[in-house]
């Protein structure tokens, strides 16, 4: 099969844009992957407080580049974990973490769904003893039961 | 009749959480600075690059620190709401221009007029960063012992500042040192 004039060139024009809009996220070096793999960590898991739902990792935002900047630069100082997610709630309050931290506060959000299951289950089983154990065989049922067995037999 | 006061109840439950949370403002943080120490800086002033000025420099006195930028629309509608603050004669209102060019920052107030006592400039966000400042214009009011006491975020109006900050520097500027 013969290919079009014009395939190629546009193949590789495809090619160079998908590589300039991932450019718009800053890149950083790393000299140990275990630090990456933190910044990665803490990047995905801290909250963009201008745009709500996007971690740090993901928004364009200028406070997001910042917060960015100051994460790499902690854990490229040999800061742990700890210390950068103190740093963040410090400043910009549990807001910032998306991941709740289990404390009073939060307790009914923790805790809430676990709950809410059990008097659901609860519930369930309430009203499924109900619906099997309150019918009493009347004389005509047993003889129809007793019928259709005998037919099986 | 009573088996539809269970399914009843559990709406008029739901509709009260939904209520409350139409109300919620979900651009609201709160602040966990209030009644904390303010965090340190030591920035240059805008107009005189040389003079520094530090968190502990103000300390003794009540003042109101307002994070502004030139490229911050939202700050050019606040200005007006600043300047009768200043004129006021409260308290201080010092300046922080955050993520700006200083040049701009000098055309900015040369043609909106300068109330502020003197504008720091942090010119990388960290001091930002410091005081939880995530969108400009943000408003603190620190007292005498250095505590940070009230935030505003978003821009003040005169019905905010009449309200809430004139009655609290008032109030600040009598207690003892």
């Amino acid at each position: 099969m013969r290919i079009k004039k014009g395939f190629i060139p546009i193949v590789l024009t495809l090619l160079v844009v998908s590589v300039s809009s991932q450019a718009v996220i800053d890149v950083y070096q790393f000299d140990d992957p275990e630090k990456e793999a933190l910044y990665k960590k803490l990047t995905g898991e801290l909250r963009c407080t201008v745009c709500q739902n996007q971690p740090i990792s993901d928004s364009n935002a200028d406070l997001a580049k910042d917060l960015r900047r100051k994460t790499y630069e902690m854990i490229t100082a040999g800061k742990d974990e700890e210390f950068v997610l103190n740093f963040m709630t410090q400043r910009f309050g549990d807001f910032i973490l998306f991941r709740p931290p289990f404390q009073s506060n939060t307790l009914v959000l923790w805790i809430g769904p676990f709950i809410i299951l059990i008097v659901a289950v609860f519930f369930l089983i309430k009203f499924i003893r109900r619906s099997t154990d309150d019918i009493p065989l009347t004389d005509t049922d047993r003889a129809q039961a007793e019928q259709l067995l005998e037919r099986d037999k | 009749m009573k088996r539809y006061l269970i399914p009843f109840a559990i709406f008029v439950v739901l509709v009260i959480f939904l209520a409350i949370g139409l109300k919620l403002d979900p651009s609201y943080i709160p602040s966990p600075f209030i009644g904390k120490p303010a965090p340190e800086f030591d920035l240059p002033d805008l107009h005189n690059p040389n003079q520094r000025l530090k968190t502990s420099d103000l300390k003794g006195q009540v003042w109101v620190l307002n994070v502004w930028a030139s490229w911050c629309t939202a700050c050019r509608a606040e200005h007006p709401v600043i300047q009768r603050l200043v004129s006021l004669n409260i308290a201080p209102v010092y300046g922080l221009n955050y993520k700006d060019k200083p040049e701009d920052a000098k055309k900015w107030l040369q043609e909106l007029g300068d109330p502020y006592k003197a504008n720091l400039v942090d010119r990388t966000g960290d001091v930002g960063i410091d005081w939880g400042v995530y969108g400009v214009p943000e408003t603190f009011v620190i007292d005498k012992k250095g505590l940070i006491r009230y935030k505003y975020i978003g821009p003040l109006s005169n019905g905010v500042v009449d309200a809430e900050i004139v009655p609290l520097l008032r109030k600040l500027n009598a207690e003892a040192d």
